[in-house]
């Protein structure tokens, strides 16, 4: 554990989870889930699971943003709430 | 819905760095057994390799390339692939997945037929993965119309 690292990363992840949460725009809403998963990777390497941020980078970072934009597309792109 | 981008900088990059996120993808499934990574996470990096040519070129092209047909046979051959290896340990005499069996039909000895059970899991698992993801993809994009998009 490298504590200057957490710090950096840990208010970043608390950040991009509020923020895609709050957003209006289904679009920056699925593009921060992506840099969520993709700091929550990080966070994992750096805590030794690499396994673990390995499989979070290929689905959560790869592959479910893609599905998440092929979503936005069949919808509307603005939240109606 | 994706309709064809007349952008030869995407179109150029995407066919430069298709082939190398593959060999990726099957570099993770194969040192699957040895080091991090394996089927999944390999089949996921297949299946984002399809997404980007669905990016960069349409989708009558990308079904040209990879159609339903084949993914649908691709599907089914990685459950066949895992499962024949369950049954093969199982018709010899050990329990489901015991794969240090097979060292009575293949010509090494227990730890190295342990070794080929866990790769050729491994390649099942990427396999039915990437078929999947493809078809979630196709699924997605296309709003449930599997062949009216080829018509479209």
């Amino acid at each position: 554990m490298i504590w200057q690292l957490d710090l950096i990363l840990l208010p970043l992840v608390i950040i991009c989870a509020i923020a895609a949460i709050t957003v209006r725009d289904l679009f920056s809403a699925t593009v921060l889930l992506g840099a969520f998963s993709f700091l929550m990777c990080m966070l994992w390497a750096e805590m030794g699971a690499v396994d673990v941020a390995f499989t979070e980078a290929a689905v959560g970072a790869g592959v479910s943003t893609a599905f998440f934009i092929a979503a936005v597309f069949v919808t509307t792109r603005r939240t109606k709430d | 819905m994706i309709t064809p981008l007349e952008n030869i900088i995407i179109k150029t990059l995407c066919r430069l760095l298709i082939p190398f996120i593959q060999l990726f993808g099957l570099y993770v499934i194969v040192h699957g057994h040895g080091s991090p990574g394996g089927g999944f996470q390999g089949g996921c990096i297949l299946a984002a390799s399809f997404v980007l040519v669905v990016v960069a070129f349409d989708l009558p092209e990308a079904k040209r390339r990879f159609s339903e047909k084949l993914n649908n046979i691709f599907c089914s051959l990685g459950v066949f692939i895992y499962a024949w290896t369950g049954w093969m340990c199982l018709l010899l005499g050990a329990n489901f997945l015991d794969y240090g069996i097979l060292n009575k039909i293949l010509p090494v000895n227990p730890v190295m037929a342990r070794y080929y059970g866990m790769f050729s899991i491994e390649v099942g698992v990427g396999i039915t993965v990437m078929a999947i993801m493809v078809s979630l993809f196709l699924d997605l994009v296309t709003g449930g119309k599997h062949e009216e998009a080829l018509d479209e």
